[in-house]
């Protein structure tokens, strides 16, 4: 009985983090944010790439690595760790997940071994089906999409991407289409990229398994969901981390303000929220692989669970740097935000755990 | 990651569910009402519970690592049997062994700093259930900061001497023994002036008076020692040690307060306690505000399961780093549970507020009672606010706070 991280799973998290370190420093972080330097999200994106990134869950006989999905949550768990601004839950995670399970056999030949070559990258909107908002929402007939997806996932670099109505019905349609709109949404989280799109007469191709079963679509949202998870976990880290060695230089009334126990609780808290989560995390992407039955709600609740944590450790790890920790000098707000968009994204802790209770009745 | 125990065990496993089958519902000789065992069960075969200790000790499945020579069952210490026969008696009808600070915590303390006849005069007995031990740690102005405990202990002749005040005393009352802290070097640093002592309750000087607590059960007694005489020999460790040897057993106890196992069946039992109630005709669970309530408190118990899956895993596996993993358990565990039993009484409003005997009570209570408990087991042990401190400190490396001179 093992409990934990492989030595490869390690490693290879170890790789991400030295890599973001290097390349995605905070001085990179504050030009992708202000969107002043174009080509530098691009270079981290192919950095990544370099190491593997994208074939992780790519079976062998696609060309990828055919690991399981705790090796992609390490791995989210550092870009969280980093901020990193790259595409990946969505092109690398949710795509391949979702057309394993409904894609025809030859509909995997064709999109898994593209992905795994980066001749395609794909976007992700499966909002509707999720929880529609307002008028959004897709609709298809005669091979062709019409309406709008919100909150498409790294949109805005995809060569293609997949679109859900509200059934849970997947089709794959070109990015580049002049048919599809591709509107930039600005949220908190400059790190990561958003959109909303606009199909008019959008030509589509279904992916066969998801028109009798919904199971395809909930296997792609409950791994979107543990890599969520696994970037706040990663994110919040980061913030404790900043916050105690903080406490420990940051000198007022003579002493450091860490050995102040209104600080020090502040910072034993967070540490004591955030650790079990580690467990939930890599338990719920065991479990996505190797446990069926616990699977959903092991995804519910980590998604939920580590979203809750998160907010509070955000938060206070915000607080411990006193008036530093809100300017935007500090850069401490970058955590925050990605924080706050993972906790709102493939559904907001309310909505996961109404379906967690739904799926124990 | 894997998470199978492996075919050995899965043996093993059906070793102990046959064992509990056999003694399924028994029920005990000498009364149902001990504060240390189960009170047994109905329909099934009767004993003591000095022969039951004996019978479980026979089979491995209780005192499993201690050496044969002080009356265990010899064994090597295997933590993936222990889970599996924990797991397997809780869920069968039949009695665990008996638990308490004497087998909890003397007993380890013994096997690791006594000397040889300690170890054979109280190992033995205190596995069998026929010596009860309580803890003398706490005082009135000992609380938190227990190294500046004043009860005293002077050597006078081949005697200790000891005068002075204990509070907390769980099991005093069913005692023989009492495992003692006493400041017998008055004259060294706090911490260096203690030792730790052995005292029989039924030596003159002694007296116990109960302390009711917010429950309204004596689950405490207040303790007082007017010149009681002891041989010189019941020391553990030598003196100016005791700090050392307690601290070796603290641990183990802030560990076990609140598995998450015991909090996820009482999670289950609320969940089935919601779909029974109704409020306005509906079951309580169909409430979206209590059901999402549930929900939070499910999340939260669930993370804390997988927690302990990965402490369990290091425990195997040398070398893996959980230190934080371990400091946090005690606050997070017990403030949990206290929260959950809380979320029980919320969801049947006026109806959770019922006790003891009343009409429409609900799970004989036990929500109230339990909700209550835990707040004793929150300041108990090490309060919340100073597993705060050792998480801080010790775990994230952070300043300690000033010492204030002469404390």
């Amino acid at each position: 009985m093992y409990f934990g991280l492989s030595e490869e799973q390690s490693f290879f998290q170890d790789n991400v983090r030295k890599y973001l370190e290097e390349h995605a420093t905070l001085d990179n972080i504050k030009h992708i944010a202000n969107g002043d330097e174009k080509n530098l999200s691009a270079e981290i994106h192919q950095g990544l790439l370099n190491l593997g990134m994208n074939g992780l869950l790519i079976p062998e006989e696609f060309g990828g690595l055919g690991l399981d999905l705790l090796f992609a949550a390490v791995v989210s768990e550092a870009l969280g760790g980093g901020a990193g601004p790259t595409p990946f839950i969505a092109p690398y995670v949710m795509a391949p997940i979702a057309i394993r399970h409904a894609g025809s056999v030859s509909q995997h030949e064709n999109y898994l071994s593209k992905i795994s070559t980066n001749e395609y990258c794909f976007g992700v909107g499966f909002s509707e089906f999720i929880g529609k908002r307002n008028d959004a929402g897709i609709t298809f007939s005669d091979n062709v999409l019409n309406g709008r997806a919100m909150f498409v996932l790294d949109a805005y670099d995809a060569t293609h991407l997949l679109l859900a109505d509200e059934k849970g019905q997947i089709f794959v349609v070109d990015a580049r289409s002049s048919n599809i709109e591709i509107v930039k949404l600005t949220t908190v989280d400059k790190t990561r990229q958003y959109s909303e799109v606009i199909c008019k007469n959008l030509e589509a191709e279904l992916l066969e398994n998801s028109s009798d079963s919904t199971d395809p679509i909930i296997q792609a949202i409950d791994a979107g969901r543990i890599m969520l998870a696994a970037d706040s976990l990663g994110a919040s880290q980061t913030m404790i981390d900043k916050a105690v060695d903080y406490a420990k230089e940051r000198k007022q009334f003579g002493r450091a303000i860490g050995s102040f126990q209104a600080v020090k609780h502040m910072c034993a808290e967070m540490a004591a929220d955030l650790e079990p989560c580690y467990a939930l995390v890599w338990h719920a992407a065991h479990c996505h692989d190797h446990s069926p039955e616990e699977a959903r709600l092991m995804a519910c609740h980590a998604k939920a669970h580590v979203s809750e944590m998160s907010k509070g450790i955000a938060k206070k790890a915000t607080e411990v740097h006193g008036g530093m920790g809100f300017t935007d000098l500090l850069g401490l707000h970058y955590w925050f935000k990605r924080i706050g968009l993972n906790r709102q994204i493939l559904g907001s802790p309310e909505l996961i755990r109404e379906e967690a209770y739904k799926t124990q009745v | 990651m894997d998470l199978e125990y492996g075919p050995e065990y899965q043996d093993f496993t059906k070793e102990v569910q046959s064992f509990c089958e056999k003694y399924e519902g028994l029920s005990f000789t000498d009364g149902s009402n001990n504060p240390l065992g189960s009170s047994g069960g109905s329909g099934g075969p009767k004993m003591s519970r000095s022969e039951w200790q004996k019978t479980l000790i026979e089979n491995g499945y209780f005192a499993r690592s201690v050496p044969k020579e002080y009356g265990g069952y010899g064994g090597e210490a295997d933590i993936l049997k222990s889970r599996i026969i924990a797991a397997e008696f809780s869920k069968s009808n039949t009695p665990g062994p008996m638990g308490g600070q004497g087998i909890d915590m003397l007993v380890p303390t013994l096997l690791e700093m006594g000397t040889k006849e300690q170890k054979e005069a109280y190992i033995k007995p205190t596995l069998h259930g026929e010596m009860i031990w309580c803890q003398g740690y706490s005082e009135p102005n000992a609380g938190s900061d227990l190294a500046s405990l004043q009860t005293k202990g002077e050597l006078v002749g081949d005697e200790w001497v000891i005068n002075g005040q204990k509070i907390w005393t769980s099991t005093a009352q069913y005692s023989q023994m009492c495992f003692c802290l006493v400041r017998t070097e008055p004259d060294a640093p706090k911490h260096a002036g203690i030792s730790y002592l052995l005292i029989p309750m039924d030596t003159p000087g002694i007296e116990i008076r109960p302390l009711v607590d917010m429950t309204l059960k004596a689950g405490f007694n207040e303790v007082f020692f007017t010149d009681v005489k002891i041989p010189r020999d019941n020391i553990v460790g030598k003196r100016g040690e005791g700090w050392a040897v307690a601290n070796a057993t603290l641990g183990h106890e802030r560990g076990s307060l609140a598995p998450p196992d015991a909090t996820m069946n009482r999670v289950n039992m609320l969940m089935h306690l919601m779909k029974e109630e109704t409020l306005d005709g509906k079951p309580l669970i169909e409430h979206p505000i209590y059901r999402d309530r549930l929900m939070q408190i499910q999340g939260k118990v669930l993370a804390q399961q997988s927690h302990a899956l990965r402490l369990l895993s290091a425990k195997l596996n040398p070398g893996t780093d959980v230190k934080i993993g371990k400091m946090i358990q005690k606050l997070t565990g017990t403030e949990l549970r206290h929260e959950l039993e809380g979320l029980a009484i919320d969801v049947m409003g006026e109806i959770g507020t019922l006790y003891e005997d009343s009409p429409h009570l609900k799970n004989d209570g036990t929500w109230q009672f339990i909700y209550m408990y835990f707040l004793g087991l929150i300041i108990g042990g090490g309060t919340s606010q100073i597993q705060k401190n050792i998480i801080a400190e010790r775990g994230l490396g952070m300043p300690k706070e000033p010492k204030v001179e002469g404390a």
